[in-house]
């Protein structure tokens, strides 16, 4: 799978609560959400065409705090293609797995300026900054997890294991 | 090689000896959803041709942070749930009037217990760790994984041993320690891995104690907070009819680190915005001389009785500062009786504290307490972040009930010792 896109640039400890203030919280309609996306560091940003195919670059422990899917959820949604970042919180890399939205760590995210155009091939594991003509290779994900990725999701993957009698 | 609580809990659920790193499918015990998160679960498992939930009973359904529905959307919310629990069967599910915060509720009623595996779609599901079982935080899609099939993926985590000698002193509270470990480990200094506690302290920690301290473990990044299995752990499972053997990790196992806490040297904590690391002793946040509009005395991490009592003892016969609003929110149905019975609702009330019906309310911004701009609160729950509590411009500090009750009295943040 191949990703390219803008960069969209923020910094360590963006939590949860910034990513989807609760206050937003009291539904779960995806496009909904995907409207507050980041709305308290950088009011209007889900409701902005230009990050369509966007990728947010990102320091240490992004996603931080609250178990909320929808986090990940808006981000998808606003039209997201990618999260980059030098660390992910525990539970919010769980659920961009679970819910098939790519994620990937890198530590050089401060090589990183806004606008840069970023190709990512999550197959070959390589990062490449065509602005500033800058390679960098990234692990890949454990099987367990390709796993969940090939199924388009940890539901996916379940029925792939014919776990669901449905 | 010996084995940590992690490894030892998850070798039990796995039927065989388990390794750091590995990952497993394993059968739950109990998966937990709330009002925000139960709702995406729900229709995960509808779309994926969910019909009937794989085991009723090891559903728990908590609506409990917009409760009492505090506007037609979250109203519709608890609908969606209320629902689902009729038509599937689901006895678990808490109304406003028998309910409380999920995290208070599920160990009081003995909802979850020791060695039991359980995930939650709500980041402080750790908090049972305090029990000796294995509870961790998951997403909406994993709740809906374990509707449809009963099991969720794991990743066996490295462990962080901590070690605690010594004993509490007056007005210092389990809040002030695990704040204090958080500072230590910094926001993200447990990420993915497990934190283990042991050491003499803890003979002399309650349970409640030993819930807020697993409870915050998350802000330090940890999936699980655990907690050995012992006399009082016992003690506290037979209370609710639940027979339990003690437990403890093997004494050779291996550690990524361990830290020590002498509990005798801690001061009570101040954690400043806009993280739970920032913490500051209080002599020197009294130092700082933060004026305050607001308090909050409640959630999960310091909504039980213990929390409720020692706010009582230095709020009674003492008056809430005339320019603070300070809110008490007792974490049950329970607590709250309980609280009546003690005569704590009178010391509240007479000092001119509101009090609530259990709920998270202010503790996400939710209701009941929202902040307004450049507005300043001390409060008891876990999280200090931008706008978590309502305008992006107001302000959290973190602290315990002790310190939160003296600072409403005070009208400035508080040393609960020298009021
Ligand atoms: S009290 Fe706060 S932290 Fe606890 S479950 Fe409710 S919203 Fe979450």
């Amino acid at each position: 799978m191949s990703i390219k896109g803008k960069v969209f640039l923020f910094g360590d400890n963006v939590n949860t609560d910034e990513i989807i203030p609760a206050r937003y919280l009291n539904t779960s309609d995806p496009n909904e959400l995907a409207k507050y996306c980041m709305e308290d560091v950088r009011p209007g940003f889900g409701r902005r065409e230009d990050i369509r195919g966007g990728i947010i670059v990102a320091g240490e422990n992004f996603g931080s705090g609250s178990s909320r899917e929808h986090a990940p959820i808006a981000i998808k949604y606003s039209g997201i293609s990618c999260v980059v970042a030098k660390s992910f919180a525990r539970i919010f890399f769980r659920n961009c797995i679970n819910i098939g939205l790519p994620i990937v760590e890198l530590k050089e995210t401060d090589e990183f300026d806004e606008g840069d155009i970023v190709e990512i091939d999550l197959e070959s594991g390589r990062i490449r900054n065509l602005t500033k003509s800058r390679e960098y290779s990234i692990n890949p994900y454990p099987d367990f997890l390709q796993g969940i990725i090939e199924h388009g999701g940890w539901l996916g993957y379940l029925r792939s294991l014919k776990e669901m009698g449905t | 090689m010996g084995m940590t609580m992690s490894q030892k809990l998850l070798s039990m659920k796995a039927g065989r000896k388990v390794e750091p790193g590995e990952f497993l499918l394993l059968d739950v015990d109990v998966a937990l959803a709330n009002d925000i998160t139960a709702p995406i679960a729900i229709r995960k498992f509808k779309e994926y041709g969910g019909i009937k939930v794989h085991d009723p009973d090891k559903i728990v359904i908590v609506p409990d942070h917009f409760v009492p529905n505090k506007d037609i959307k979250s109203a519709m919310q608890v609908k969606v749930l209320r629902e689902f629990a009729r038509e599937q069967g689901i006895s678990k599910f808490f109304e406003v009037g028998r309910m409380g915060i999920e995290h208070v509720l599920l160990p009081e009623e003995g909802l979850v217990k020791s060695f039991d595996l359980v995930v939650g779609a709500d980041s402080h599901t750790c908090t049972y760790g305090a029990l000796g079982s294995f509870s961790t935080g998951v997403g909406s899609t994993d709740i809906a994984g374990v509707y449809l099939t009963g099991k969720a993926w794991l990743k066996v985590p490295r462990s962080i041993l901590v070690r605690l000698k010594g004993e509490l002193k007056e007005f210092v509270c389990a809040k002030d320690l695990i704040l204090k470990i958080i500072s230590v480990l910094g926001v993200n200094g447990a990420n993915y891995k497990a934190m283990e506690f042991t050491g003499p302290a803890l003979e002399n920690l309650s349970m409640d104690g030993r819930f807020t301290v697993s409870n915050m473990v998350v802000e330090a990044g940890a999936k699980v907070g655990i907690f050995p299995v012992d006399e009082k752990t016992v003690e506290y499972e037979k209370e609710r009819g639940i027979d339990v053997e003690t437990f403890h990790q093997d004494e050779d196992a291996e550690y990524e680190n361990v830290l020590e806490f002498n509990l005798n040297d801690l001061e009570p904590q101040v954690a400043y915005p806009y993280l739970p690391s920032n913490t500051k002793d209080i002599t020197s946040a009294v130092k700082d001389e933060i004026r305050i509009d607001q308090v909050i005395i409640g959630s999960c991490t310091n909504g039980r009785i213990e929390d409720l009592r020692i706010a009582a003892k230095i709020l009674k016969g003492r008056e809430v500062a005339p320019w603070v609003r300070c809110i008490v929110i007792p974490g049950s149905q329970k607590v709250m009786k309980q609280a009546l019975k003690e005569g704590l609702m009178d010391v509240f009330l007479d000092s001119n504290c509101a009090v609530s019906t259990p709920t998270c309310g202010p503790c996400l911004g939710g209701h009941m307490g929202v902040l307004a701009e450049g507005e300043v609160a001390v409060s008891t729950t876990n999280r200090n972040f931008v706008g978590r509590m309502g305008h992006p411009k107001s302000k959290i500090f973190l602290a315990s009930p002790a310190v939160a009750a003296a600072s409403a009295v005070k009208g400035y943040i508080a040393d609960p010792r020298r009021i």
